[in-house]
């Protein structure tokens, strides 16, 4: 211990210490100020606390707002449907009360309030999109909504607007229209027009149309005449146009009618399969479990959780691949780094900078560029097959199939990674004194022992670093499995980039990637327990 | 009816809005162009983009070679509400998609393209090529097979039907072919017996499914797949395979250009459509930019200039006679290339793409 350079009982100021003679045994100690000590040094402490806050800020907000936030709202597209609600809120009220296991389709009720969210989504252009997401879950999916989105608007249901219009012209006038639905009351006598008014009022607004000048659309005239044909009350309505309304409701029992499950099923005799509705159903929740089990080849259906046939299951056979493959590169980069990394250790310093710089370069080398290089050894034309054809040992027409497969993964991978096993190896071997060696070797050891021994168990720790670098990043590799993976060398990191760009399954993606994620966590978990995380050293 | 109303006075809101810009002068001076890079880029720089910026020297035009992963793009700009993107060229099955998604914008072809110049409107010239509201095409390719000429184990023989890539005994070797079901899965029924215009009636079902991947199976292990339209010219030019599929306009580069001895197969090429979309939701004034770009780059003379550089055919009919002599024999529309052609079914894949794509990936990891 160093004398300080200043004694306390020399100071002007009032040090900690000087309390702390001052009230010997005399209540709660307290600083120089008259605080509690306890809290004084709190306060202190808080304030580092803070100041070192403030410094970690900038890439604190940074690192939250560009990584962890994009990441949790990926994460979060794993579980997220509302899709199917906010596109159909009347049919999934409505279809409720239908028990798919009836094995019917569902009656008038459902196709109507069908009709009208279907109307709406047509005009607002989001049908299409709810077609896709519901084609994950069942083929066909996306022609069905298309096509009946292309149908919707030329259904028979015209006659009702025609059969208001020849009671009183003043039912094609929009005006009219806004007047007595904006009057107080409307939604309890006549529920399902209202809501529907509600659908046409937000298509106008979309359209920048006034709806003062446009005659309503045929759905909402169709709701009209559900509501006075189910015996609406009109007489509880006073507003404007109320004997309008009171002449419409006597004369409906006349009305020429139309069935909307018809028109459906005449514009696609699917919408007549209980399947199909059994889909909108059990994807009718905004959270569903759907991505995640798919993402484990099952897959949720009306009867509940069941297997994926086995000629689409995948998933599984690709994480379990992507961790063997993983394993065995990280173990490859264990065989190739580790004298390497001795080496570098072990060499008078000019030889070893050499052979860093060699170590490096491949490091600062574009990706791209040495995954084209391995394929221009590789492949079956390539350099590695011409010499050893020259050599002789292998046939021309038996070439050896290098790339396009797991070999080709494997020895590309293995030589990229390679620097992250080497380094961290070589930055724990550096610190191993090298008089341990010798002094084994003095005791009598052999060569081999000395190693084993004294050696190995020393540079674990760089292991460990290497091994976890090594095994993290290839297990969310990417680039190079595409390029030299053929179709039995690719990861799931494959399927995940496939799914984000290309088949825009997002949901799916999200859950691969969560599962990948939780995947790597538990390795790393299971790693902290049988070797400890402190034994992980990168320098 | 009400939405074709509708539809038209939104059109005509956004031409008026579009022809309001230009009279005053308020079009962007920065147009951002997206295109698939290499060789067709060029093509569209050279016949498009020079021009037009020697009309209008103030406009900056900058590239971005994004189309591969335009849509997965546009959706995430559109949810992060800021579209950096003015005119994207993609494939008629992303615009599809694009527009299904409310992502790109509705053309009325005939307001805002140019008539033919012998006034017959737009929408004519391109006929049945307009596959959707929000497409405006451009160019007619085709996905097609390439061969190398110089395969001693042939014997001299050549390959002149699509089937002759499933006969591994008088054509043996390695076979590249596409890392993904579209296309394979047709051929394979087309030489599985199949009538073409059967083929998607077949391959509805789960034993034509079966039978598809059944034909693909006997020349599985002969097959290397490719997912980049570079990689097959590539392995033919290094004689890894001797036979494979990919885009006729590649061929034609390596056949030409790079003067391999490789031949093109035109028997059964898929006939695909490639053309731009506008991005809904842009700011007038580069709106306003955008419309009056692909109006110039769309007229009859443009897209037949298109046509000096690439062998991709012009999508406008009256294109046609202004294609230069010496390209006529490399475009797949040429009548004597398209003898036996086969058109794209977007609908059809857009619902089975998933199914498939999953049982193919299966059955490739078999």
């Amino acid at each position: 211990m160093k004398v300080p350079a200043t004694d306390p009982n020399t100071m002007d100021a009032p040090t900690p210490d000087d309390a702390l003679h001052l009230v010997k045994g005399e209540g709660p100690i307290v600083a120089a100020d008259g605080r509690p000590l306890k809290a004084s040094l709190r306060r202190a402490l808080r304030r580092e606390k803070l100041r070192a806050l403030g410094l970690v800020a900038p890439l604190l907000i940074f690192v939250l707002v560009s990584f962890i936030a994009p990441i949790a709202d990926m994460l979060f597209r794993s579980v997220e449907n509302q899709i199917v609600a906010d596109t159909l809120p009347r049919t999934v009220a409505a279809l409720e009360d239908w028990d798919y296991s009836s094995g019917e389709a569902p009656g008038e009720d459902v196709f109507a309030a069908f009709y009208v969210d279907l109307s709406e989504a047509v005009a607002l252009k989001t049908h299409t999109r709810l077609g896709t997401r519901l084609n994950y879950e069942m083929t066909g999916m996306s022609s069905l909504f298309r096509k009946t989105g292309r149908r919707v608007g030329r259904f028979d249901t015209d006659i009702y607007a025609d059969q208001f219009a020849a009671l009183d012209p003043a039912w094609k006038d929009g005006a009219a229209w806004m007047e007595m639905m904006s009057a107080p009351g409307i939604e309890s006598v006549l529920p399902e027009t209202a809501s529907a008014w509600q659908s046409w009022l937000r298509i106008l607004e979309n359209e920048g149309d006034d709806p003062a000048e446009e005659t309503p659309a045929d759905f909402v005239f169709t709701m009209l005449y559900r509501d006075l044909a189910r015996g609406a009350d009109v007489s509880a309505y006073n507003g404007p146009g109320a004997d309008r309304l009171a002449a419409a409701a006597a004369a409906v029992g006349g009305f020429e009618t139309v069935s909307i499950k018809e028109q459906f099923l005449k514009a696609d005799k699917d919408w007549g399969d209980p399947e199909v509705w059994g889909v909108i159903q059990t994807f009718s929740p905004p959270y569903t479990p759907g991505y995640f089990l798919a993402a484990v080849d099952l897959k949720l259906t009306p009867h509940g959780i069941e297997k994926q046939p086995e000629e689409q299951q995948i998933y599984v056979m690709l994480f379990n691949r992507t961790l063997f493959m993983s394993l065995v590169i990280t173990g490859a980069c264990i065989l190739l780094g580790y004298p390497v990394a001795y080496l570098l250790s072990s060499l008078p310093l000019r030889t070893s900078n050499i052979l860093m710089i060699l170590v490096l370069l491949p490091f600062w080398t574009s990706l791209l560029v040495r995954t084209s290089a391995w394929k221009v050894l590789l492949q079956q034309q390539g350099v590695i097959n011409d010499i050893l054809v020259w050599l002789g040992l292998v046939d021309d027409a038996n070439r050896l199939i290098l790339i396009n497969n797991q070999t080709g993964t494997i020895i590309a991978m293995t030589h990229i990674l390679l620097p992250f096993m080497i380094l961290p190896l070589y930055s724990v071997m550096k610190t191993i004194p090298p008089s341990y060696m010798r002094a084994a070797k003095s005791l009598g050891a052999t060569n081999w022992t000395a190693f084993w021994r004294v050696y190995f168990p020393q540079s674990v720790p760089g292991i460990g670093a290497g091994s976890i670098l090594v095994f993290i990043l290839a297990i969310g590799y990417y680039i190079t499995p595409e390029l030299v993976g053929g179709t039995s060398g690719t990861f799931i990191s494959n399927r995940i980039a496939y799914h984000i760009s290309s088949s825009l399954n997002w949901g799916l993606a999200a859950a691969l990637g969560t599962i990948l994620l939780g995947v790597v966590l538990i390795l790393y978990w299971l790693y902290d327990r049988i070797v400890g995380i402190d034994n992980v050293s990168l320098g | 009816m009400k939405r074709k109303i509708l539809l038209a006075t939104a059109a005509a809101t956004a031409i008026g809005g579009a022809a309001f810009a230009a009279s005053h002068g308020m079009m962007s001076n920065k147009l951002v162009l997206v295109s698939w890079g290499g060789a067709y880029q060029n093509s569209q720089v050279k016949a498009y983009a020079e021009p037009y910026k020697a009309m209008h020297p103030k406009v900056e035009i900058i590239w971005d070679e994004s189309s591969a992963e335009a849509v997965a793009k546009l959706r995430a700009m559109n949810e992060a509400g800021n579209i950096t993107w003015d005119v994207v060229d993609v494939v008629a099955s992303d615009a599809i998609r694009l527009c299904d998604e409310g992502l790109a914008m509705e053309i009325d072809h005939d307001k805002m393209l140019a008539p033919a110049p012998d006034g017959t409107p737009a929408s004519e010239d391109f006929g049945e090529l307009i596959v959707s509201e929000c497409f405006i095409p451009q160019i007619v390719y085709s996905t097609t097979f390439g061969y190398r000429t110089d395969v001693a184990e042939w014997g001299g023989k050549e390959p002149d039907d699509v089937c002759d890539v499933f006969d591994l005994e008088t054509f043996p070797g390695k076979r590249s072919l596409e890392k993904r079901p579209i296309n394979n899965l047709e051929w394979a029924l087309y030489c599985d017996g199949v009538a073409k215009e059967d083929i998607y009636d077949v391959l509805e079902t789960e034993e034509g499914q079966a039978r598809a991947f059944a034909k693909l199976d006997t020349i599985k292990d002969q097959v290397i797949w490719w997912s980049a339209g570079a990689d097959t010219p590539q392995l033919l030019a290094d004689g890894e395979v001797v036979i494979g599929s990919t885009y006729n306009g590649r061929l034609f580069d390596l056949i030409v250009n790079q003067k391999q001895p490789v031949k093109m197969l035109w028997d059964m090429q898929v006939f695909d459509l490639d053309g731009w979309i506008i991005p809904n939701g842009l700011p007038e004034d580069r709106l306003a930019r955008a419309l009056d770009f692909v109006y110039f780059a769309t007229d009859t003379q443009r897209l037949a200039d298109q046509a000096k550089y690439i062998s991709y055919g012009p999508a406008r009919k009256s294109s046609a006679p202004l294609v230069p002599d010496h390209m006529k024999p490399h475009m797949p529309t040429d009548p004597e290339n398209a003898k036996n052609t086969l058109l794209y079914n977007y609908e059809w894949w857009a619902d089975y793409r998933d199914d498939l794509d999953a049982k193919f990936q299966a059955w490739l990891a078999k």
